[in-house]
C-alpha cells in the first residue's frame, strides 16, 4: 500500500498573502508523510495583467510577488524533499524559472532542479493559421489579438516531477492540476483511472483558493463565526491511495475547517455539478460526501470521474481599450441629490468614451474621522445633530467607470471627475482618478492533439538557469 | 392553517459566488439539512431570475445536491461581459451572493422559534 500523501496550497490567488507558506511547510516536515506545496495564483484577470506586462517589458510577465511568496519557503522545500509547483510562471514561465533559480542559488541550492512548462501558450500557432485552423469555436470580432492561452492538464506537471524536478514552473494549467500532478507522480494512478483522477481533481479543487477552505471568505458575523481570521492557516490535504482525503490546516494557526466552508469551496465557480469539466477528467461532485473527522478536520469521499473531455479551453486575450475609474464624494443634507447631478453633468462632458457607468456609494466617510468615532456612533448623538428630513447622514460617494479605445479619451473623462471639484454641484471632495490599459477575454474549445503536441517540459539546475539570467540583466 | 413567518435566505443557507466568463454561479447550503426541502420550493430558478432582473439574465439553472443539501445555481449573462470587461466596482460578482440570501423565505412559525433556540445557543 502506497504511503498517504500530503498536499497543501501557499497561494489562492496573485496577491495572496505571503507569510502563509511557511506555517504549512514546517506542518508538513513534522508529519513526515511524503508532501508537496502548490501555488495558484493565476485567473482570467491575472493572465490578461501579465499579458499587459511582457508586452511593455521581455522579462515580466510572471507572477509579481513570485520572490515574496517563494522565499520564506524554497529553501526548506528543497531540504526536505518537498516538491513546489506553481502557476506563477502566468505569461512568462521562462522569466519566472530564472528567478526561482536566482532564489535556489542564493539560498544555497545552485543544484536544484527546476522545470518549466511551455504549450499553453498557443499564440503563435493561432497566428499562423487562424483561430478557424486551430478549430477555437469563437473568436473575438475587430479587437486586436494579443495571446491565446490554452488550460493544460496535470500530465506535464508529473512527467517533471517523475524527471526529478524540485520545483515545477507552469503558465496556464487548469487550477486543480497543480495538486492532481504530485498527486499521480506519487501514487502511480493510472490517467485512465477516473475515479482516481477525479479524487485528485477534487482535492486540488478544495484547495486551488488557498485560505478559502479554511474559514477565509466565509465569516459572516453572528451566524459564521471563524476565529482568528487575521492568522488564517492555508489547507493541507491528506490523501489516501484509494483517493479519499482529509482537509485540514497547520496546527495552531487561525481559521476553521468545517463541512460548511467545505461545501462552499466545494461548489466555488462550478457550474453543472455532475460535469465539472477539467481537461484531466469530467468530474461528478453529485455524490461527494463531506463529514466531519475531527477538529479543523474534515473527510471528503464520493468524487467520480468520466473519461476526459476531447476539447480543451483555451482563453484569447484581445485588446480591451482602456479603463478609466473616478470618483467624488458628496455629504450631508442633499447628498444624493448633488451626487445625481455630477453624474448627469459627466454623462454630458464625457465624450468618446465607449461605455460610462455610474455609481453612487456609502455609508460614512468623509464625515468620519480617522479614530472611527463617527462610524462607531453613527445612531447615537451624532444622529441629534442633524434635524430630521434633511438626509443628514447621507454620504455619497460618486463613481463613474469608462471604457474608451485610446487613453486619451480616458484622460479627459477622468479630467471631467476632477473639474467638478470647482464646475460641478457644491461640496463634492476626495476627487480621484485611476486608469488601467485593459485587456478582454473570451472563452474558447480547442481540439486537444495539435496543443498538447506542442507541450515541453525543461529541466535545468538553478546555476544552469540563474547563469544567463544575470548575464542579460548586465546586457539590459 | 399553519401561521408562517418570513426570514430572509440569509437566516437558513449560505453560499458563495464564483465566476468565470460572464457566467456567474451562486451555491446555496442549507445550514440545517432539515430546511432542504423548504428551500428546494421557495428557491426557484423563477424567484432567483427575478432577484437579478435587472440584470436580464439569458439563462438561470439550478442543480440540486441533496447530499450536501445544497443547491448550485448557474446564471449566463449577469457579469456584465466578465471580469475583464465589466465597469462595476465588483467585476468578478463577488457579493453577488449576498444579493441572493436576501430573498425572502416563508417558514412555519414553528420552525423559527427552532430556528431562534438555535441561534441563542
Amino acid at each position: 500500500m502506497t504511503k498517504d500523501f500530503l498536499i497543501a496550497c501557499g497561494a489562492g490567488f496573485s496577491g495572496d498573502r505571503t507569510d502563509v507558506a511557511a506555517p504549512l511547510v514546517e506542518a508538513l516536515v513534522a508529519d513526515g508523510r511524503p508532501a508537496a506545496l502548490f501555488f495558484e495564483s493565476l485567473g482570467e484577470r491575472t493572465l490578461a495583467l501579465a499579458h499587459i506586462r511582457r508586452s511593455e517589458a521581455a522579462d515580466a510577465g510572471y507572477e509579481p510577488l513570485l520572490a515574496e511568496m517563494l522565499a520564506p519557503v524554497l529553501g526548506r522545500c528543497l531540504e526536505a524533499g518537498i516538491p513546489i509547483v506553481g502557476n506563477f510562471g502566468a505569461a512568462n514561465p521562462p522569466a519566472a524559472a530564472r528567478l526561482v533559480a536566482t532564489l535556489a542559488a542564493s539560498a544555497g541550492h545552485p543544484d536544484a532542479r527546476i522545470a518549466t512548462l511551455a504549450g499553453d501558450e498557443v499564440s503563435m500557432l493561432a497566428d499562423r493559421a487562424g483561430f478557424d485552423a486551430l478549430g477555437i469555436d469563437r473568436s473575438p470580432r475587430g479587437a486586436r489579438h494579443l495571446a491565446a492561452n490554452a488550460y493544460l492538464g496535470a500530465r506535464p506537471i508529473a512527467e517533471a516531477l517523475s524527471q526529478g524536478a524540485q520545483v515545477v514552473v507552469t503558465g496556464r494549467v487548469a487550477d486543480p492540476a497543480l495538486a492532481l500532478g504530485p498527486l499521480v507522480h506519487h501514487f502511480g494512478w493510472s490517467w485512465e483511472d477516473w475515479d482516481r483522477i477525479a479524487a485528485g481533481t477534487l482535492v486540488g479543487h478544495l484547495l486551488e483558493c488557498g485560505a478559502q477552505v479554511t474559514g477565509g471568505y466565509f465569516a459572516d458575523p453572528g451566524l459564521k463565526e471563524v476565529p482568528g481570521l487575521e492568522r488564517l492557516g492555508f489547507p493541507i490535504a491528506e490523501v489516501r491511495a484509494d483517493g479519499r482525503a482529509v482537509i485540514t490546516k497547520p496546527p495552531g494557526s487561525g481559521g476553521l475547517v468545517s463541512p460548511a466552508t467545505v461545501k462552499e469551496q466545494l461548489l466555488y465557480e462550478i457550474h453543472d455539478p455532475a460535469a465539472y469539466l477539467t481537461p484531466d477528467v469530467v468530474l461528478d461532485l453529485t455524490e461527494v460526501s463531506v463529514e466531519t473527522a475531527g477538529a479543523d478536520r474534515v473527510a471528503v469521499s464520493g468524487a467520480r470521474g468520466r473519461p476526459r473531455p476531447e476539447r480543451l479551453k483555451v482563453t484569447v486575450s484581445v485588446d480591451g481599450g482602456w479603463l478609466g475609474e473616478g470618483e467624488i464624494s458628496y455629504a450631508g443634507p442633499n447628498a444624493e441629490a448633488r451626487a445625481r447631478l455630477a453624474l448627469g453633468v459627466l454623462r454630458k462632458r464625457c465624450r468618446g468614451v465607449e461605455r460610462l457607468r455610474g455609481d453612487l456609494i456609502g455609508i460614512g466617510s468623509v464625515f468620519a474621522d480617522e479614530a472611527g468615532s463617527y462610524l462607531a456612533d453613527r445612531h447615537g448623538s451624532g444622529a441629534a445633530a442633524w434635524p430630521s428630513g434633511t438626509g443628514g447622514f447621507a454620504d455619497v460617494r460618486l463613481r463613474v467607470a469608462v471604457e474608451t479605445t485610446t487613453r486619451e479619451a480616458a484622460e479627459s473623462a477622468l479630467r471631467e471627475v476632477e473639474a467638478l471639484l470647482c464646475c460641478g454641484p457644491a461640496a463634492g471632495g476626495g476627487a480621484r482618478g485611476a486608469l488601467r490599459r485593459r485587456i478582454n477575454t473570451w472563452s474558447a474549445l480547442a481540439p486537444r492533439a495539435p496543443i498538447e503536441a506542442r507541450v515541453e517540459v525543461t529541466l535545468a539546475s538553478a546555476a544552469e538557469l540563474a547563469g544567463p539570467a544575470a548575464a542579460e540583466a548586465v546586457d539590459d | 392553517m399553519t401561521e408562517t413567518a418570513i426570514l430572509p435566505l440569509h437566516a437558513l443557507a449560505h453560499g458563495r459566488a464564483g465566476d468565470k466568463g460572464d457566467r456567474l454561479n451562486i451555491s446555496i447550503i442549507a445550514f440545517d439539512p432539515a430546511d432542504y426541502l423548504l428551500l428546494s420550493e421557495q428557491v426557484t430558478p423563477e424567484r432567483v431570475a427575478a432577484v437579478f432582473a435587472d440584470r436580464a439574465p439569458t439563462s438561470v439553472q439550478r442543480y440540486e445536491l441533496p447530499r450536501l443539501a445544497a443547491f448550485n445555481f448557474v446564471l449566463d449573462g449577469v457579469l456584465e461581459g466578465g471580469v475583464n470587461r465589466s465597469l462595476n466596482l465588483d467585476s468578478h460578482g463577488k457579493t453577488l451572493s449576498y444579493r441572493l440570501l436576501g430573498l425572502s423565505i416563508e417558514v412555519p412559525a414553528g420552525r423559527l422559534a427552532e430556528i431562534r433556540q438555535a441561534n441563542e445557543r
